[in-house]
């Protein structure tokens, strides 16, 4: 394995707009509310800038091609942008390839912006699409919930485990998420919900229900990271160190190989998270990581996610999750912001928006959801596609000497 | 004896039976006349079917163990091809994984077009498949919506070990006009039923039968099994009277419980008949339209043999009772549903990525390694085997009549389907492969991991601006008994 990037990167500024349903505002003004809070939060002027990446996964709904959109969007001065499309992944793909640039000695200075503008489709959900000419002619383009629905039933069968059972793991998720996400000011969905609320929704995709699915948002989030060195001149004292960056993207081997993969796990996860937790040097997960941030697009994927991340065992997360490990109060955190579930889920930002979460919490400065205990190192999982076919991106953040 | 006859048949009917009561209960208040046709049950096919797919199954029962490479020739009668002018019987061709060197040709414009093809065959060389399908479409609250049902049947002729051979034929063609389509135009126009009766059925296609008796010196009561495609039960009496059949000889017609089936229907009840006839029995089919075929046979030796995977009788039996009106009228384009942007997705299929993968697409033809045996679809430059890295060492490995389990699934309620949820998941095929594909006929009941289903060929989508069906493979439960 490569000899990685930890400590090598440090994020010194990062910007969130408020997610939801932004009925006034179009990527471009998204995207100035979000570098508006980054640049004063890096305290640089926007000519260090000397690289910036774009993440968007609905173009085509949403600014079009290019990285034209954010250079003319933050008139930024004569640099390169590269456009960045990895499905719901894009986000982190974002941000890797602006902290790859820092760490080759390429650039100083790199942004990373993720943006999406999903509420001028004209219905709820992710717009339909083709998945190529190939693809369209003998797959399956079933929504989002359905395929991920898909985890479920594969999952009881190989672990024993009830529907009943499962199905109130999959609602505790959903409920301990609305719960953090109450306490999120930025947050797109803010109220509280009990679990009769979850468990009595309209069924979205067996067994999926209403609210078992995040919504889709609008919304933008942004870094911008430059060596240690250059942060310590910039004042930062303890600043926020990448300790590993891993993507894993499928070869179609879960989609084609019979017999191989069985349907209730991330094939990718597992890759990604074993080489991320070698390239941060973590041995123990469940011990050594203090918070996460996953991919929680449906209650089903936070839940075998918990296990594909090494933290849960094996056909163990539904009772981790139903013991309060993950809550806001538990062991180890799970979407203290409230999730792509109640944060919200604009698809280029949403992976951005996590490691947000992560910086602000390892900084002491999440408010009122701040976790009291001075978490050192955090986690944020980003996935795109479907359980059977997907991007799964890990990042781990974290304090000098985490 | 000539080894020339027919070799086997095969038969597809839709699973909906649409309960009459329910067509007439919504539109007694328009036409109370309609009140003696509101017994039993009409055969409907699925949203996902049309002639193209019901052929195709048809056809997959009638070569069902047999070599297909044999199959020289077929033909698709129908009056309601879905393409005026794309092979629609090349269609078929490759969803039946057939040679690229057969002769395949679309016979249509009138109700008799089946048993023409049927009769060109049988005085033909070629072994030749012919098939009758038909879902025809008919105004809401008119009698041909109660009377017609949708259903498929294909004859193998050709040499081999026939079950009956042809001992006589006589065709006779007048124009006749008891009802008319125009090119282009949806519906039927039907002309006054007592005079079809009286100069049609009883008068020209009578005539014929008697002809073809007076030709081939065999007496009417000397015929074990009569086909009259005639839904009208008085009138099928009439021409039995009228020719001096023997009791029982006319074939039942499946209008209580099937309908008429169009072009097909002649084939179906030969079909019929053939699972019932014995060494030497004579079996008589007729087609109307525009004049009349007359095709009398003999069965042979081998109909001891004939045990067809899927008979008449269970196909009628494996029916679902329906009494939803409002979904059939929807899904024959009758009434315009509300379905919402995610409807508009454009589905239109570029003509040259269909011809490069057309035996994928159309023939579920999967690929194998020649090293390692790793089955997988699609086929792919590189094999999708981990462990055996090999480019270039895959060859075909059709799929389509293999068994397959369900590894995962769900219904999906939120993405746009005619027939909402759409139930579908992954499947292993027995003996290796994969696919995440659409299951159809299953409810809540039907799907749970490790359930074992079977491929069919439907329809994916329907490209609405250019007027192109899409055609793929779906996964129905596969019932007990069934291979």
């Amino acid at each position: 394995m490569a000899r990685g990037i930890k400590d090598r990167v440090a994020i010194v500024g990062m910007g969130c707009s408020r997610f939801g349903e932004r009925w006034n505002d179009d990527a471009e003004t998204l995207m100035v509310e979000a570098f508006d809070e980054c640049i004063a939060d890096a305290g640089i002027d926007v000519s260090r800038i000397d690289a910036a990446w774009l993440g968007v996964g609905f173009e085509a709904q949403n600014i079009g091609p290019s990285g034209i959109p954010l250079a003319t969007a933050l008139r930024l001065p004569d640099i390169g942008v590269t456009k960045v499309e990895n499905y719901c992944a894009t986000g982190t793909d974002s941000f890797r390839g602006a902290v790859y640039a820092v760490a080759s000695g390429a650039a100083d200075i790199a942004l990373a912006m993720g943006v999406e503008k999903l509420k001028d489709t004209g219905y709820g959900g992710l717009p339909a699409r083709s998945r190529g000419l190939n693809f369209d002619m003998y797959g399956v383009t079933g929504s989002a919930p359905g395929n991920f629905a898909q985890i479920a039933a594969p999952y009881r069968a190989k672990h024993g485990v009830s529907r009943d059972d499962l199905k109130r793991a999959m609602a505790h998720v959903s409920v301990k998420s609305h719960a953090n996400g109450a306490r999120n000011p930025k947050a797109h969905l803010r109220k509280a919900i009990d679990i009769e609320t979850v468990l009595n929704a309209p069924m979205i995709a067996e067994p999926l229900g209403l609210f078992d699915c995040c919504g889709v948002s609008d919304g933008a989030a942004c870094a911008i990271v430059t060596t240690p060195e250059i942060a310590r001149e910039l004042g930062r004292t303890d600043p926020v160190l990448v300790k590993s960056i891993q993507l894993v993207t499928s070869n179609g081997w879960e989609l084609q190989h019979a017999g191989g993969w069985d349907g209730t796990y991330f094939h990718t996860t597992r890759k990604a998270a074993a080489r991320a937790y070698a390239e941060a040097g973590v041995t123990d997960p469940r011990a050594e990581i203090d918070l996460l941030e996953v991919h929680d697009c449906f209650s089903i994927t936070e839940l075998v996610t918990m296990e594909d991340l090494f933290i849960s065992k094996e056909g163990q997360a539904w009772k981790d999750i139903l013991d309060g490990f993950y809550d806001a109060d538990g062991h180890t955190p799970c979407q203290i912001d409230g999730g792509l579930k109640c944060f919200g889920h604009p698809i280029g930002a949403s992976g951005l928006r996590m490691i947000y979460e992560n910086y602000l919490q390892l900084q002491g400065r999440a408010g009122e959801r701040q976790r009291a205990d001075g978490p050192k190192l955090a986690l944020s999982h980003n996935l795109g596609g479907a359980p059977i076919q997907n991007v799964s991106a890990i990042t781990i953040v974290g304090l000098e000497g985490a | 004896m000539s080894d020339f006859g027919i070799l086997s048949c095969g038969v597809y009917l839709p699973r909906g039976r649409l309960d009459r009561s329910a067509i007439y209960n919504a539109n007694r208040w328009f036409a109370p006349g309609l009140k003696s046709l509101a017994r039993g049950h009409r055969a409907i096919a699925n949203w996902d079917e049309d002639a193209v797919t019901m052929a195709v199954e048809a056809a997959r029962t009638c070569l069902d163990g047999r070599d297909r490479a044999a199959v020289e020739g077929l033909t698709l009668a129908s009056v309601t091809h879905p393409f005026a002018d794309r092979a629609n019987a090349g269609i078929v061709k490759e969803a039946l994984n057939l040679s690229d060197g057969i002769v395949a040709l679309d016979a249509g414009g009138s109700m008799r077009a089946a048993t023409s093809a049927l009769r060109d065959a049988l005085e033909g060389s070629r072994t030749r498949l012919c098939i009758g399908s038909d879902l025809r479409k008919a105004r809401p609250a008119s009698e041909a919506e109660l009377v017609q049902g949708d259903g498929a049947a294909a004859i193998l002729v050709g040499r081999g070990t026939p079950i009956a051979r042809l001992v006589a034929s006589h065709s006779v063609t007048v124009d006749f006009v008891d009802h008319f389509r125009a090119s282009g135009e949806s519906f039927d126009y039907q002309w006054e039923s007592r005079w079809v009766r009286e100069e049609g059925h009883l008068a020209i296609l009578a005539d014929a039968v008697q002809a073809l008796l007076a030709e081939g010196k065999v007496a009417a009561g000397d015929i074990d099994h009569v086909v009259l495609p005639i839904a009208a039960g008085g009138t099928v009496k009439a021409i039995a009277r009228k020719l001096g059949l023997k009791d029982g000889a006319v074939v039942d017609t499946l209008s209580a419980e099937i309908g008429d089936t169009g072009t097909g229907h002649p084939l179906l009840l030969l079909a019929s008949a053939l699972e019932r006839a014995s060494l030497g029995e004579r079996i008589l089919v007729t087609g109307f339209g525009q004049g009349a075929d007359v095709l009398l046979f003999e069965a042979t030796e081998a109909i001891a043999d004939h045990r067809p995977q899927r008979t008449v009788a269970a196909c009628v039996e494996d029916g679902v009772a329906d009494d939803n009106y409002m979904r059939f009228l929807f899904h024959r384009g009758l009434i315009d549903l509300e379905r919402g942007i995610r409807a508009e997705l454009d589905q239109k299929q570029p003509g040259t990525t269909l011809y490069r993968k057309r035996t994928a697409v159309l023939g579920l033809v999967g690929s194998r390694c020649t090293v390692t045996g790793t089955v997988q679809f699609p086929p792919s430059a590189i094999s999708v085997d981990p462990n055996g890295r090999k480019q270039g060492t895959q060859e075909d490995y059709p799929l389509a009549d293999r068994t397959a389990r369900i590894v995962s699934y769900t219904a999906d309620a939120l993405g746009y389907s005619p027939d909402p949820p759409t139930y579908y998941g992954t499947l292993d095929f027995d003996g290796g492969g994969r696919l995440v594909t659409e299951f159809a006929e299953v409810g809540p009941d039907d799907v749970e991991v490790g359930r074992a289903m079977r491929m069919v060929f439907r329809i994916k989508a329907e490209d609405e601006q250019r007027h192109f069906t899409k055609y793929f493979w779906k996964a129905v439960p596969l019932n007990e008994g069934e291979a």
